[in-house]
């Protein structure tokens, strides 16, 4: 009778031990998985959840013009010239403009709005106030100092002026919200000039202007919307 | 509206919504009632005598980080005592706002100048990009000075009648520090800097690239340099400004048509 019992409690044992062997690996895998969502960035999840501006595939194809940073001349702004279907809606138009200049160019080196930042928002306001609506990551993202801030929200504003031209001035919101500087220096409690921008920053002498099509941001904008 | 944030105090009153500490209160500032009838002519007029210098940041907020732990709030107190010796050597008055590791509001910086008579502000900031060993000069972008409050020059765009003041400023500055630091731009740049905007007297901004230079010592041999061009170029501007008898009214140019 004893080593009846004892054979059978070896046997669950047995079973036990290997169900265990296999299922640990997986449980381990999971964990793994798990902690790589909860390490994503609020911002990134929030980006994930945001309805992205679509893209209509109908919408003819023109050449956008982005200002990016310019690897050759420090502080500068350089235009590039993108193909995309862009809506005849201004609004929708803006937002589709302003989310290809946040999934940046193919060169990292000549972003000028961090990775992390999402456009939550677009208004226009019927005296052509644009108001841009980010998400905190405008603010934390990018580099202190007088410098760079001016170059992003010179980099927005100009490539809205070349590509929307219902905006006249330009108001940034983060979150909402009104905030005293962008990150430190720059001062958002007024609105930016839109019109005019190109008129009173010429792109500079002798800088060539890329037109080559930057595939990585076109797919990251087309390809959120296909979601 | 969310985005209409235009306060109406004057300089003389304490900003609406003070960004942290206690709200400064400067003296009342009258300008002129009658725009035709410029009464600073029969005020005593007073020269260029005092220089404001601001160490931006402070406290917790460290502003730029770079390599090796550099941190742009201690990095320009050393600027700032090395350009107060340099200044203070050409016959100035210099006012730190700060001299520790504090970090008093944007308004209680500019408070600081907007009661003075015969002064000038320069806030001092290094950044986290650009040419390194390269340095600039920010004036505030063009605005129009508000005109719903007679006799007060509105805090929240005190800096509208100093404009032309700052930018020359600005410029003889830069060309100091252009002689002194090679790519460097050759004149003022303007840029909305929050900073500028609240301050009653011809002010500007000096940004030195960067704190991403390999190491602090970079850094501190600039120090003497932008220590002398921004003396020098202080010293250039002074014939320019003549201030009324009070403060926060408006500046006379020598030579305007008044």
């Amino acid at each position: 009778m004893n080593s009846r019992w004892q054979f059978w409690v070896s046997a669950v044992l047995f079973v036990l031990v290997m169900g265990a062997a296999l299922y640990f690996p997986s449980l381990r895998r999971q964990v793994y998985k798990a902690k790589d969502i909860t390490q994503k960035t609020a911002e990134e999840a929030r980006r994930e959840l945001l309805p992205p501006a679509p893209i209509n595939s109908g919408d003819p194809k023109v050449k956008a013009k982005m200002f990016w940073g310019s690897r050759d001349q420090d502080g500068t702004l350089v235009p590039v010239t993108v193909e995309l279907p862009l809506s005849s809606d201004p609004v929708l138009r803006a937002k589709q403009i302003l989310n290809t200049l946040l999934a940046g160019p193919v060169d990292p080196e000549a972003r000028t709005l961090p990775p992390d930042a999402a456009l939550l928002a677009f208004y226009i306001l019927p005296d052509g106030t644009g108001i841009a609506d980010f998400s905190e990551g405008l603010a934390t993202g990018i580099p202190s100092g007088i410098q760079s801030e001016q170059l992003a929200v010179d980099s927005i504003t100009r490539t809205l002026q070349a590509n929307v031209p219902q905006v006249q001035q330009l108001k940034i919101l983060i979150h909402g919200q009104e905030v005293d500087t962008l990150a430190g220096h720059l001062d958002l409690t007024q609105t930016f000039q839109v019109s005019m921008k190109e008129a009173a920053n010429p792109p500079p002498r002798g800088v060539e202007v890329i037109t080559a099509p930057i595939q990585k941001a076109i797919e990251k904008v087309t390809g959120a919307a296909k979601k | 509206m969310f985005f209409a944030a235009t306060h109406t105090t004057a300089v003389a009153q304490a900003p609406a919504t003070p960004q942290n500490g206690t709200p400064t209160t400067p003296p009342a500032v009258p300008t002129p009632a009658q725009p035709t009838v410029p009464p600073q002519i029969s005020r005593p007029s007073v020269g260029l005598n005092t220089v404001v210098l601001d160490p931006a940041h402070g406290g917790v907020d460290l502003g730029a980080r770079g390599t090796e732990g550099i941190r742009e709030s201690e990095v320009v107190l050393q600027f700032a005592a090395q350009i107060k010796q340099a200044l203070e050597a050409q016959g100035f008055q210099v006012i730190l706002t700060r001299q520790g590791n504090d970090d008093p509001s944007y308004d209680d910086r500019s408070a600081r100048v907007n009661g003075q008579r015969g002064a000038i502000f320069i806030t001092l900031h290094i950044a986290s990009t650009g040419l390194t060993g390269t340095a600039r000069t920010y004036v505030m972008t063009d605005f129009a000075p508000a005109s719903d409050a007679p006799g007060l020059i509105p805090w929240d765009r005190a800096q509208a009648p100093f404009l032309g003041l700052s930018h020359k400023l600005g410029d003889l500055v830069q060309v100091e520090l252009a002689r002194k630091f090679r790519g460097s731009p050759l004149g003022a740049e303007t840029a909305p800097v929050r900073q500028l905007r609240t301050t009653a007297a011809p002010a500007i901004a000096v940004e030195i690239s960067s704190v991403s230079v390999e190491s602090r010592a970079e850094l501190d041999r600039m120090i003497p340099g932008v220590a002398e061009a921004i003396a020098r170029g202080v010293a250039a501007f002074r014939p320019s400004y003549v201030v009324p008898g009070l403060p926060g009214t408006n500046p006379i140019t020598p030579g305007a048509q008044l």
